[in-house]
């Protein structure tokens, strides 16, 4: 459907992408996630037609498309801020595209009708973009992507102007659309929960280099550095950096300062910098008492905790660590408590934060 | 009444009141005075005849000596009114005089002749308003075909100068090409070529077109306006570049996000160029003066700067004239008041 | 419109990226290019050739000739001791004009906005009534005023009611100036006025306030608060009437004529004069007489962007 391969971007001799190869399948939903200037919406424009290609070839059903102007691409583009044109009605937004490619009158009216049925939009046909709520605008600019019958969908940051709560809303009817469209999507976002609730496969984005292409909870458990470690999942992860003592057998063992040593999978060389990552929501409360001679397990006090009725944080100061608890928690300020890091939960990371071998 | 008093001393805000808010509405009531008066002058002098702009001291209403016809009498005779004498009060019509007495007779019983002293007599003046002074240059004047010609070509370059003018602006203001900023540079600098500079070498070159004596010659030197160009181009900095990028994935040509999305987004700005344009166009004067010289291609203020010269006598056609060439502005101004001195005072050129 | 958008089309598809922007600018630019441009070059070329032809290529080079007998006098205070006398008539005539027309307009612009920039009711009326005049032909302002200063027009009739004897206003030297000067600023102020007010209104309304906790008196709330900080657009008026004051000529020309003798005769008259209303067209002389006019515009002009750029 869609295949980048060594796409990168340079405006003179800053080079702001590169490259960026992925494949994208047909009926694919797919979440370009990443940190505000990773590149991510230049990678989109990009992908539009509506910058150049510096390096690479974009192919879209297997022609080369770097050339292709914006409008003939066959794809149509959500924009963050909707880009309404706003001295025309709902009606006049959605036809634009439409009239623009002489698309007979009568189908046009037909697929504006069956697009604002779609979207609950029969009201508001007649008015102004000014004359919308937010959540009403966001829909007549899918409406005015759904009626050009585009290739591929693609989503720019659509509902960062939202509140909280119509953005969930938002969400879920996006997705719907997408299982009834099964056309393929692409969806930039810099909320990694969006990613995860959303997407098909997620490509992680940083400094205009991809990180990790893949499903959602592969990421989530499978993460190929502590970048993407950290970037998804929320609360996010923790990380405690070391030493490594013995490395041996698929596991290693290293030391943090002032905790000991903790085990992990993986295979690193013996004497090197190297850090490993627990979730909170992994993190456990050692059971009765034990003593800090054991593996993966430490002491710390509770500097805060936060109760949420069902499930409640806290946070230790030296090592610095949140653990998520299920259910409500009796641990008080200052506590010292002991706590167990198992260790097939932990990621083992290099220093330059990529995920160790497994050695097998 | 004490509505106009309330406003008459509004005060500014919640500030205690002193002397400046009763001298500035001393100044501005002068003021109203000075600027209106000369205008209400000759709307009133527009109406007299030729015989009632004679008179001194001018009267503001055209009073005129009142005729009456009288059985027996070819035309009209003057009607006088006595104010002495025997027939005190009595309105009588004037025969003749002869030395300091006249002849007179009453219109509705035309009886014997009645002799009666001048300095008893007063002419009776009515009202009347000489349309004649407006339907002549109608019809004995080609006033018409002159106000035609001020039409056509403050329509034409009105909106000759909005289209050329925004394109160009749009291509300034949404487009990154090489060259742009010299572009922009060299509009700048014509703002420091007034047309007054230019005038001979512009007489040349609609020689030259073959464009003397042609409302085509008024129209193109001013088409292309720096102001126009600079106006728009800082309004259509102001729409977002996103609409334009929608547009083009909406398959839109060039040519079509000009016209259907920056043009009818621009209004505002384009409203006020057009007032300055219809402003500079119906008024303008030195150039068409250059470049017309038969009459029948005049415009209203060339017809008026000539009619001047041939009609010096003839001050109530000269005033009706005046008066039909103000008309169509002032109409436009009681209208759209409000947006023209602000749109002026936002614009800050002229 | 649609007649232009199958070019446009065809152009479109032959330009890449922004260079369609270039299609863009063209009927534009090439207005400016002939209207504009090429006429400095010609304005050039005939101030360094004599004769009355109209085509440059009939035209004998005169070299200077031109600039010398402009600017030939023998006692450059007088301008009767000069070769072309008329044009350093105009010279003085037209500094003696700025300097009067655009002083007292510029501080009755201030006065007039000061005056309305308070709130009120009539606020609207009066703005308007001050605007008016702009709007009106030159030939109009000019006739308006013809009329009301005749012999027998209305201000003599009001003089005499006043017990004062009439004059013939524009029959003499100095009061025919007068009035030039005074009409002009008649109709023009109102436009000025109108830039002063928004500058006024911009002006944010708690520094009155301020002022009045301080228990400012008027005078000093005018020097030391309105106009510090009016002073940007009170500069913008200035140079805009500075540029349009030397330029003068259609209002005071249906006026006066120029007259009596050459005592309201200023430099674009002489230019128009000089090139289009003598039996013999100077075409040469008036051009020349352009480029010096345009030396002083160039001045004030940059002088102008100088003064607006702050301003953003």
């Amino acid at each position: 459907m869609l295949r980048l391969q060594g796409v990168g971007k340079s405006y003179g001799t800053v080079s702001v992408m590169r490259d960026v190869t992925f494949d994208v399948a047909a009926g694919e939903f797919i979440v370009f996630v990443g940190p505000s200037g990773c590149g991510k919406s230049t990678l989109l424009r990009m992908i539009c037609g509506l910058e150049t290609v510096t390096t690479g070839r974009i192919e879209i059903d297997g022609k080369l498309a770097n050339d292709t102007p914006a409008a003939s691409r066959g794809l149509a583009l959500v924009f963050q801020s909707y880009a309404l044109y706003p001295h025309m009605t709902v009606r006049q937004n959605m036809a634009f595209g439409l009239e623009n490619l002489r698309t007979p009158k009568a189908e046009i009216e037909q697929r504006v009708a069956e697009a604002a049925r779609m979207l609950r939009l029969e009201n508001l046909l007649a008015r102004r973009p000014t004359q919308l709520s937010g959540g009403q605008r966001q829909r007549v600019a899918i409406g005015r992507a759904i009626v050009r019958e585009p290739r591929i969908f693609l989503f720019d940051e659509p509902l960062s102007n939202l509140d909280a709560e119509l953005r969930v809303e938002m969400r879920a009817e996006i997705a719907q659309l997408h299982r009834r469209l099964a056309t393929t999507m692409i969806y930039v976002t810099h909320d990694q929960v969006e990613a995860m609730t959303m997407a098909d496969r997620i490509v992680v984005l940083r400094s205009g280099e991809v990180e990790q292409v893949g499903a959602p909870l592969d990421l989530y458990n499978n993460p190929a550095n502590r970048f993407v470690a950290g970037f998804i999942g929320s609360p996010r992860m923790n990380f405690l950096d070391g030493r490594v003592t013995a490395s041996a057998g698929g596991w290693t063992t290293i030391e943090v300062a002032g905790v000991g040593a903790i085990r992990a999978r993986g295979m690193l060389p013996v004497g090197s910098q190297a850090s490993i990552g627990i979730r909170p929501e992994h993190v456990q409360p050692a059971p009765g008492e034990t003593t800090g001679a054991a593996v993966n397990l430490l002491r710390g006090q509770a500097a805060s905790i936060e109760q949420l009725g069902a499930s409640s944080f806290v946070r230790l100061a030296s090592p610095a660590l949140n653990l998520q608890i299920q259910g409500q928690t009796q641990v008080r300020f200052g506590d010292e408590i002991a706590i167990f890091l198992p260790p097939d939960r932990l990621h083992l990371f290099d220093a330059e934060g990529v995920i160790a071998p497994s050695g097998e | 009444m004490s509505r106009l008093a309330t406003m008459l001393t509004a005060r500014r805000g919640r500030l205690a009141r002193d002397w400046t808010d009763w001298a500035s509405l001393a100044y501005l009531l002068l003021g109203v005075l000075v600027m209106f008066l000369p205008v209400v002058w000759l709307f009133a002098s527009s109406l007299k005849t030729d015989q009632a702009l004679n008179a001194f001291p001018p009267t503001l209403l055209p009073w005129q000596p009142a005729q009456v016809a009288v059985p027996g009498h070819a035309g009209t005779l003057p009607l006088m009114r006595v104010t002495a004498g025997r027939f005190a009060g009595e309105r009588l019509a004037e025969l003749r005089h002869i030395g300091l007495v006249a002849q007179l007779l009453d219109p509705a019983r035309p009886g014997p002749v009645l002799h009666i002293p001048v300095r008893d007599l007063k002419p009776v003046l009515h009202l009347h308003a000489s349309w004649s002074n407006f339907t002549d240059l109608v019809r004995r004047f080609n006033f018409l075909g002159y106000f035609w010609n001020s039409v056509l070509i403050t329509t034409l370059a009105t909106l000759i100068t909005l289209l050329i003018n925004s394109m160009a602006a749009f291509a300034l203001s949404k487009y990154r090409f090489a060259g742009r900023d010299a572009v922009f540079g060299l509009m700048l600098a014509t703002l420091m070529v007034p047309p007054t500079i230019v005038l001979v070498p512009n007489f040349l070159i609609a020689a030259r077109l073959d464009l003397v004596n042609s409302l085509w010659g008024v129209i193109w030197p001013g088409v292309a306006t720096p102001t126009g160009v600079f106006l728009l181009r800082q309004y259509m900095l102001t729409i977002p570049d996103d609409l334009i990028e929608a547009a083009r994935m909406d398959n839109a040509s060039e040519w079509r996000i000009y016209w259907r999305i920056v043009l009818p987004l621009s209004t505002p700005a384009l409203g006020v160029l057009a007032i300055f344009s219809v402003m500079w166009r119906w008024n303008d004067f030195l150039w068409p003066m250059v470049v017309l010289n038969r009459s029948s291609a005049f415009t209203l203020p060339l017809a008026l700067f000539s009619f001047q010269g041939d009609l010096q006598t003839q001050w109530h056609y000269l005033l009706a004239m005046t008066v039909l060439t103000l008309l169509p502005v002032t109409v436009i101004f009681l209208f759209l008041q409000r947006s023209i001195t602000q749109g002026i005072a936002s614009a800050g050129v002229k | 419109m649609n007649l232009l958008e199958a070019p446009m089309r065809l152009a479109q598809k032959h330009l890449r990226g922004g260079r369609i922007g270039w299609v863009f600018v063209t009927p534009n630019l090439s207005v400016f290019g002939l209207f504009t441009f090429l006429p400095i070059v010609i304005d050039l070329i005939y101030a360094v050739t004599g004769g009355n032809q109209l085509f440059p290529a009939q035209r004998p080079y005169v070299g200077t000739a031109n600039f010398q007998a402009l600017l030939a006098c023998r006692n450059y205070l007088d301008p009767n001791t000069c070769t072309r006398d008329l044009f350093w008539h105009g010279i003085y005539n037209t500094a003696e004009f700025v300097v009067l027309q655009v002083g007292f307009m510029v501080g009755l612009s201030l006065a007039t906005a000061l005056a309305l920039n308070r709130p009120g009711r009539a606020r609207g009326f009066f703005r308007a009534v001050f605007f008016y005049p702009v709007l009106l032909s030159p030939v109009v302002v000019a006739l308006i005023w013809k009329w009301v200063l005749q012999r027998y027009g209305v201000l003599n009739a009001g003089l005499g009611a006043l017990g004062l004897a009439p004059h013939d206003w524009l029959l003499n030297s100095s009061t025919a100036f007068f009035w030039s000067v005074f009409v002009s600023i008649w109709a023009h102020m109102g436009f000025y006025t109108l830039i002063l007010l928004a500058g006024l209104q911009a002006i944010p309304r708690d520094v009155y306030e301020a002022a009045a906790m301080d228990a400012t008196p008027p005078w000093r709330r005018f020097r030391r608060v309105t106009l510090p900080l009016l002073m940007p657009s009170l500069l913008v008026v200035l140079v805009l009437a500075l540029i349009r004051a030397v330029q003068i000529f259609d209002e005071v020309y249906v006026l006066t004529g120029g007259g009596p003798g050459t005592s309201t005769t200023f430099l674009v008259q002489f230019i128009y004069q000089t090139g289009f209303a003598q039996q013999v067209r100077e075409y040469g002389m008036a051009a020349a007489a352009s480029l010096l006019l345009a030396a002083v515009l160039m001045a004030l002009t940059v002088l102008q962007l100088r003064v607006t750029r702050p301003r953003k």
